[in-house]
């Protein structure tokens, strides 16, 4: 371990050991530890558990949380928040599924069709929080009702069955490597992209900035308005391929689908380590928390604990994962 | 010592008296020593310049701060006023810049809160009797105001009426008044005078704390004078002309060795012309390459709003730059950035810096696109730009890699000061640059922005010591209530002549929106 060594009263990092520039790694680790940890003692109370069937059908329930988390990392690190991802992902499922059957395009059309309604929502819910102000909280929730309204309207309130588009559903369920779903491999994929452009690139540099000081941004010349509705835009575009996942998995585009995932999306950025009071994010722990989610409802499940407990716990989980955040920043900004 | 409360011995006891007011907060001396003497009948004005002292010792008659040494008497029995409420219902009432009013409610409800006229048994307002008796004040001071209107839809001076209205509800004797003036027109002064003349009587007194000496030679019967915390002088506002009390307030030499050289006139970098927002008013200068121009004046004279406004972080009504000759059009603070236009904020917390990020990614943000390679960004190479700013600048930290918090106040300054370095700025202004830090590193920030003029940087600096100007700036422009009232060159300026441009209150004959 390396220790600081301050010169002249110097302030060295705060209570000594660890440097700040390793806390982030730390914090990471932390959250695989927790992962690790409740795999193992799930395995050890129902050795089902750590059939590899279970364990691939866990990593394909975890791909729509995850990828609307890596989406919402983007955003939750400018200090904002979205809650359209949920219904937003029934409503661009509904697009993507009109444009196949009811336009009889091709599937490339209806995916990218999806994707582009995902990024259409994100485009207005950044407008309106980075150019109008609006509060993130009720612009997006009121967008998460737009969403839910047009995903039952569009669909006349049926669901749509995809099992007549040809190829549709080995988005999700194919496996291009034998014994992996495609899902999965899309989530690894593009959270390896995100992670990119959240730590290498100006988006999520710039993001974080805006997320630790707005006005000190703005003031050092960047364009806080525009890189604030890129982030939006971004996670609007994870929303869209959440939808297409989504209804790939499932066959069809169910209009009713969605409602609580963005909670589950937010409680994942949460437990992986994101600070919902922004300026802090992760998309590898976002991940890692979809995971985390989907292993503790899958868990319990095989040990026969009820449904509605399981929410119980995953509640306590994320407000433990908050408790931590507050912890890690000590209470109060300087 | 002498001082205006020789008299406190004799028939006529002083009605608010503070003896030898000692006050220290961490690293300063607020008030050291200090005495004073309010007379029943009299408007005793009490100057001084920034941070004389002023305001703590006001705090200390409103209950808000506690001395540490010496006491307070009120008609000659010792008293101590622990809170605000304490203060209010001995009878000293003050009456702050900002006023302490709910805009959403009414002017009857601000003026009793708390202390609501009850019907059935103490449980539903009594609205009728709250109006009547709000109204009744007002009638005395003879303004008149609706009691039931919202107060947020006053005009400033109606909503200070207010303010005294309800100084008036809790029967004060004393009124402690700081600067009340600043924000009224020519007629709105008129009619405060008169209710400040009406209030008056044998058994009361007012404190009038302004900077206006036009206004404190027509209202005062005695000026305090206070400089550096301590007590200066106190006399008969008719024995003192303007000249003698700004010889008062400043009174301190500087060591002309200290003062920079004149120097020879360069090339213009920076034109401003007619520069008008919100705050300020037809601001108009020039900078040259390599000098140091001081913005000297009050505070709240509009200089750090005339820099806002000029880097685009507040909108402009009016005015044109003109750097390096050519027209710019400078609407948000990144085309001011791309002009290499750099504004170090005095509230560098706020404006400044990412806290929690580290000394490099601070240092490095506005030049982000410089350290991009194949649309990546190059930690490495943005580390090691800071190291050598890290020592270049002398910024103690043990790493780059440091979360900014970490660093001491003078420190942060200077990745501040570092970021637009990188970003290649020309044009640096500084809002402020040694307040908050200590006085070892006050002298190493002078010597860094004689050191960067010497390299051809450009730079403005704002400042409110005196000292400070004198010793730095080749150049002074002075404000005033969001005006030019003067440039001076070094040569020529002295203490007594800032202080006289900075306190050249021109009023807005305007239209004075007087509620009568």
């Amino acid at each position: 371990m390396t220790t600081v060594v301050s010169p002249g009263g110097v302030p060295s990092a705060r209570k000594g050991l660890i440097p700040d520039r390793y806390k982030g790694f730390l914090q990471q680790a932390m959250v695989l530890v927790t992962l690790v940890v409740l795999v193992v003692f799930f395995s050890a109370m129902k050795p089902a558990f750590i059939s590899w069937s279970n364990i691939s059908s866990l990593l394909l329930a975890s791909v729509v949380t995850a990828i609307q988390a890596i989406g919402l990392t983007f955003v939750i690190a400018t200090g904002g928040i979205d809650l359209t991802p949920g219904l937003g992902m029934a409503a661009t499922a509904v697009v993507a599924a009109l444009l196949m059957t009811g336009a009889g395009l091709p599937v490339a059309v209806g995916v990218l069709g999806g994707v582009a309604a995902g990024a259409l929502l994100g485009l207005v819910n950044g407008t309106l929080i980075a150019r109008v102000k609006m509060q993130p909280m009720i612009a997006t929730l009121a967008m998460m009702m737009v969403c839910w309204g047009t995903a039952l309207v569009l669909s006349g309130g049926r669901n749509l069955s995809l099992r007549g588009v040809a190829g549709y559903d080995k988005i999700a369920v194919g496996e291009l490597i034998p014994g992996l779903y495609n899902g999965v491999l899309i989530l690894v994929v593009l959270a390896i992209i995100a992670g990119v452009v959240m730590n290498k690139t100006v988006v999520g540099r710039y993001a974080l900035a805006i997320g630790s000081n707005k006005e000190a941004t703005r003031i050092s010349g960047i364009n806080v308005v525009r890189w604030e509705i890129l982030a939006y835009v971004i996670c609007g575009i994870f929303t869209g391929v959440s939808g297409v996942i989504m209804s790939s998995r499932l066959f069809a585009a169910v209009p009713t689908t969605g409602q609580g995932y963005e909670m589950y999306a937010i409680a994942a950025a949460v437990i992986g380590g994101t600070s919902l009071r922004g300026g802090r994010a992760s998309v590898f722990g976002a991940v890692i928390g979809a995971v985390t989610i989907q292993t503790i409802f899958n868990g319990l499940t095989v040990m026969g604990v009820q449904d509605q407990w399981q929410k119980v716990v995953l509640g306590a989980v994320v407000l433990g994962a908050v408790f931590i955040d507050i912890m890690r920043r000590g209470g109060k900004e300087e | 010592m002498t001082f205006g409360a020789d008299t406190s011995a004799g028939p006529a006891c002083p009605l608010l008296e503070a003896r030898g007011i000692t006050k220290t907060f961490p690293g300063v001396t607020a008030l050291a020593d200090v005495s004073l003497a309010i007379r029943g009948g009299e408007v005793h004005a009490v100057v001084g310049e920034n941070g004389a002292g002023k305001s703590t010792l006001m705090k200390i008659f409103a209950g808000l701060y506690q001395p540490d040494a010496g006491e307070l008497r009120l008609r000659g029995q010792p008293v101590t006023l622990p809170t605000p409420l304490a203060a209010r219902e001995r009878g000293i009432s003050v009456i702050h810049q900002e006023f302490f009013l709910m805009n959403h409610l009414s002017v009857a409800q601000n003026i009793f809160i708390g202390r609501e006229p009850k019907l059935a048994g103490g449980i539903v307002n009594d609205d009728r009797t709250l109006n009547r008796a709000a109204g009744e004040l007002l009638e005395r001071l003879g303004v008149a105001i609706d009691p039931q209107i919202q107060v947020g839809r006053l005009t400033i001076a109606a909503q200070q009426m207010v303010e005294i209205a309800k100084a008036l509800s809790y029967d004060s004797s004393v009124l402690i008044m700081d600067e009340p003036t600043a924000a009224l027109t020519e007629s709105e002064v008129a009619t405060l005078f008169r209710i400040i003349r009406g209030f008056v009587t044998p058994t009361t007194a007012v404190v009038y704390i302004s900077h206006r000496m036009e206004e404190i030679k027509a209202i005062a019967s005695r000026i305090t004078v206070l400089r550096d915390g301590r007590f200066v002088d106190c006399r008969p506002a008719a024995d003192l002309a303007v000249a003698e009390v700004i010889q008062l307030m400043v009174g301190r030499q500087i060591a002309t060795g200290l003062r920079p050289a004149p120097r020879t006139p360069t090339d213009t970098v920076l034109a401003v012309r007619g520069l008008t927002s919100a705050v300020v008013h037809d601001v108009s200068f020039e900078l040259q390459r390599g000098e140091i121009l001081g913005f000297a004046g009050l505070m709240g004279a509009g200089r750090t709003e005339t820099a806002r406004a000029l880097v685009g972080a507040d909108p402009k009504t009016a005015g044109t730059v003109t750097v390096g000759g050519v027209p710019a059009r400078i609407v948000r603070p990144a085309d001011a950035v791309r002009l290499g236009i750099g504004y170090l904020s005095e509230d560098r917390k706020r404006y400044g810096l990412l806290l929690r990020q580290s000394v490099a990614a601070n240092i490095g943000l506005p030049s982000l696109r410089e350290f991009l390679r194949f649309g990546l960004i190059g930690d490495r190479r943005m580390r090691a730009t800071a190291e050598t700013y890290r020592e270049s600048l002398a910024i103690k930290t043990p790493s780059v890699a440091q979360q900014l918090r970490n660093l001491s106040g003078g420190n942060q300054k200077k990745v501040v000061l570092a970021k637009w370095l990188e970003r290649d700025c020309n044009i640096l202004i500084f809002d402020e640059p040694t307040r908050g830090i200590d006085v070892g590193a006050k002298q190493e920030i002078y010597d860094l922005l004689r050191r960067l003029a010497g390299q051809g940087k450009s730079i403005i600096m704002i400042s409110s010591e005196l000292e400070e100007v004198l010793r730095m700036a080749d150049r002074i422009v002075v404000m005033c209530a969001g005006r030019v009232t003067g440039v001076l060159d070094n040569a020529a300026a002295t203490q007594e002549s800032i202080m006289k441009l900075a306190t050249q209150f021109a009023r807005p004959a305007g239209p004075g929106k007087e509620r009568q």
